[in-house]
């Protein structure tokens, strides 16, 4: 916000139609402040990969304008392609190649020769823990570490913009975590700006510094992870009853429960009563003593700050995990989420 | 041509033919089967020169050319696969976002072919050899046939890349390859003498550059050079080889659009 460095990457009213009519953008616009971690957070096909491929300079746009580290990617794409790294959702190592030969070769495609090259080569393989591995041929790589050689190959000539095409997109939860803390290393370091795309919603709120929600080719909310979040007002009180209401006993709970004005938007549906609070851990007596008197025995009771998943569902209108219609990869259940 | 765009193309073709290097079932299939063409071919047909029209009394002499035209046509086939599978695994597109040259990325796949298709030639060629067969062309004769399979493998692997990057789909390179390998060998003086085809099966070799590069080739090789006809079909064989390269390029350039 307060930063009065240029933005090191700005999409402007991005509009992309895939043959067929399919709009993969309508209208996306995003600016990434020189040195931060963005993430746009969507789930599969609302238009986050279509972005990163124009903003890489690989897929041009219906309109719109693009700049990515001061210059103009549909005019000037060979200046972009100098000052940026890129880790596609697909690895695009040679697997018959062995890390370091992946390395070396992408080294001179920027121009690096000689003992740079090599030097730069083998500190990535160390930075990567890929050491041993480096003399391996690829494919005999497990998944996390093919993922972080493709970081590596994605750093070789030090871009000053970073993009992530969901990173951790197939990994176990343990590959997942070890990712995760590489990246927040990147992190770090001096001057990188780092695009992060995920439809991991604990990946957006760990690693970003600011989150765009992206919905049907368009940003539809965006802010820090904690702004975003604040705009719920209040933490999600959900409690399970033991045994069912019926609709009537539903309605009736409600009313009850809206009498206190610490809570609000009570529902309740069958078993299940879901309820916001400004201060959830301090509404929970209140909650139990409205539900007691109102003879409903309670099973448990959960009081959550607000996740991303609410705010996409406020914005969106949908559940984060119904609009995924795409490969189905598993949102992880708690890794490295629960701090 | 640039200095960047030959340097960008030495490193792909390197990176093309180590990777070809370490799949030696693939290497010792390519090697084998020519030894195979020869020895079935060799067996079966070694009558076959009785009926005169070969302009030798040896069909191992004749068969080498052949086998020579053959292989180079069936392995060129297959180059779309390649590019496929590098579109696949996202290869293509990791390159693409860097500074390669984009030319260079094509003429990779048109010096490694050639560079596979030579060595495949020289080994039949010396196979032939030590089975007895003669080459009264000397080493002009063999250095034109092994520049023709070149030319010939270049046109082949163009349009088999083309199909991959247009069709991406595996089956219709598998489908299209299997069609063809038979038909236009067959339809050519490959194994056997032009005068002892159907009138109709000789004009439509007339318009099989697989025909050509074997026209070419034995040409040259004769003990009496007859350079007219390898120059009228080795210019033809290099003008479809122009015509093939520009178009792999163009379909390149609409597989970066589509991407």
């Amino acid at each position: 916000m307060t930063t009065t460095r240029a933005p090191a990457v700005a999409a402007l009213n991005l509009i992309k139609t895939y043959p067929g009519g399919i709009k993969a953008l309508d209208g996306m616009d995003i600016t990434v402040g020189a040195g931060t971690v963005f993430g746009l957070l969507g789930p599969n096909g609302a238009g986050k990969s279509t972005t990163v491929k124009i903003l890489t300079t690989l897929a041009r746009p219906d309109s719109g304008t693009a700049i990515v580290a001061g210059h103009d990617a549909l005019r000037h794409p060979d200046r972009v392609r100098r000052a940026i790294g890129v880790v596609a959702q697909k690895s695009g190592a040679d697997p018959v190649a062995t890390g370091r030969e992946n390395l070396l070769l992408q080294g001179r495609l920027y121009g690096l020769r000689g003992a740079a090259l090599t030097r730069r080569a083998d500190e990535l393989l160390d930075r990567f823990d890929l050491t041993d591995a480096g003399k391996r041929l690829v494919k005999t790589y497990s998944g996390g570490m093919q993922r972080r050689l493709d970081v590596a190959i994605g750093l070789v000539h030090r871009p000053e913009v970073l993009f992530l095409d969901e990173p951790t997109t197939g990994l176990d939860p343990e590959a997942r975590t070890a990712m995760w803390e590489e990246i927040s290393r990147l992190a770090g370091d001096e001057g990188l700006t780092i695009l992060l795309t995920t439809h991991y919603l604990e990946e957006a709120d760990r690693l970003a510094e600011r989150v765009a929600i992206v919905d049907r080719g368009r940003v539809v909310a965006e802010g820090t992870p904690d702004e975003l979040k604040g705009e719920l007002h209040g933490d999600a009180v959900q409690v399970v009853l033991r045994e069912d209401t019926g609709p009537l006993d539903a309605r009736l709970l409600e009313t009850a429960l809206s009498e206190f004005a610490g809570v609000r938007e009570a529902v309740v549906d069958g078993r299940h009563l879901r309820a916001r609070a400004d201060d959830g851990p301090s509404a929970v007596p209140h909650v139990l003593a409205v539900l007691e008197r109102e003879g409903a025995a309670v099973a448990s009771v959960t009081v959550a700050r607000p996740s991303l998943d609410d705010v996409y569902l406020r914005y969106a209108g949908r559940r984060f995990a119904d609009a995924d219609t795409g490969d189905g990869a598993p949102v992880p259940a708690t890794a490295g989420g629960a701090r | 041509m640039s200095t960047a765009t030959l340097n960008h193309t030495w490193y792909m073709t390197q990176r093309q033919l180590t990777a070809i290097l370490r799949q030696p079932a693939f290497l010792v299939i390519t090697l084998v089967q020519p030894v195979i063409w020869l020895f079935l071919f060799g067996s079966l047909f070694r009558k076959v020169v009785e009926l005169g029209g070969f302009g030798t009394t040896s069909y191992l002499d004749y068969l080498v050319p052949g086998v020579v035209v053959m292989s180079a046509l069936s392995s060129s086939m297959w180059a779309g696969m390649g590019t496929l599978e590098e579109i696949e695994r996202g290869t293509l597109d990791r390159f693409l976002v860097t500074p390669v040259s984009r030319a260079a990325l094509m003429n990779a796949n048109v010096v490694q072919q050639g560079i596979s298709t030579a060595l495949q030639s020289v080994v039949i060629v010396l196979l032939g050899k030590l089975g007895g067969a003669d080459y009264p062309g000397g080493v002009t004769g063999l250095v034109i046939l092994v520049i023709a399979s070149i030319l010939l493998g270049t046109v082949f692997g163009a349009f088999s890349n083309a199909l991959g990057m247009l069709v991406r789909q595996r089956e219709s390179i598998i489908g299209i390859n299997t069609f063809l390998l038979l038909p236009l060998t067959f339809l050519s003086s490959a194994f056997m003498a032009v005068t002892l085809m159907p009138s109709w099966m000789r004009h439509i070799a007339d318009f099989n550059p697989v025909n050509w590069a074997l026209v070419a080739g034995r040409s040259a090789m004769a003990a009496d050079p007859d350079w007219g006809s390898v120059l009228s079909r080795g210019g033809a064989l290099l003008a479809l080889a122009v015509a093939a390269v520009w178009l792999s390029t163009r379909t390149f350039r609409a597989y970066q659009k589509s991407v």
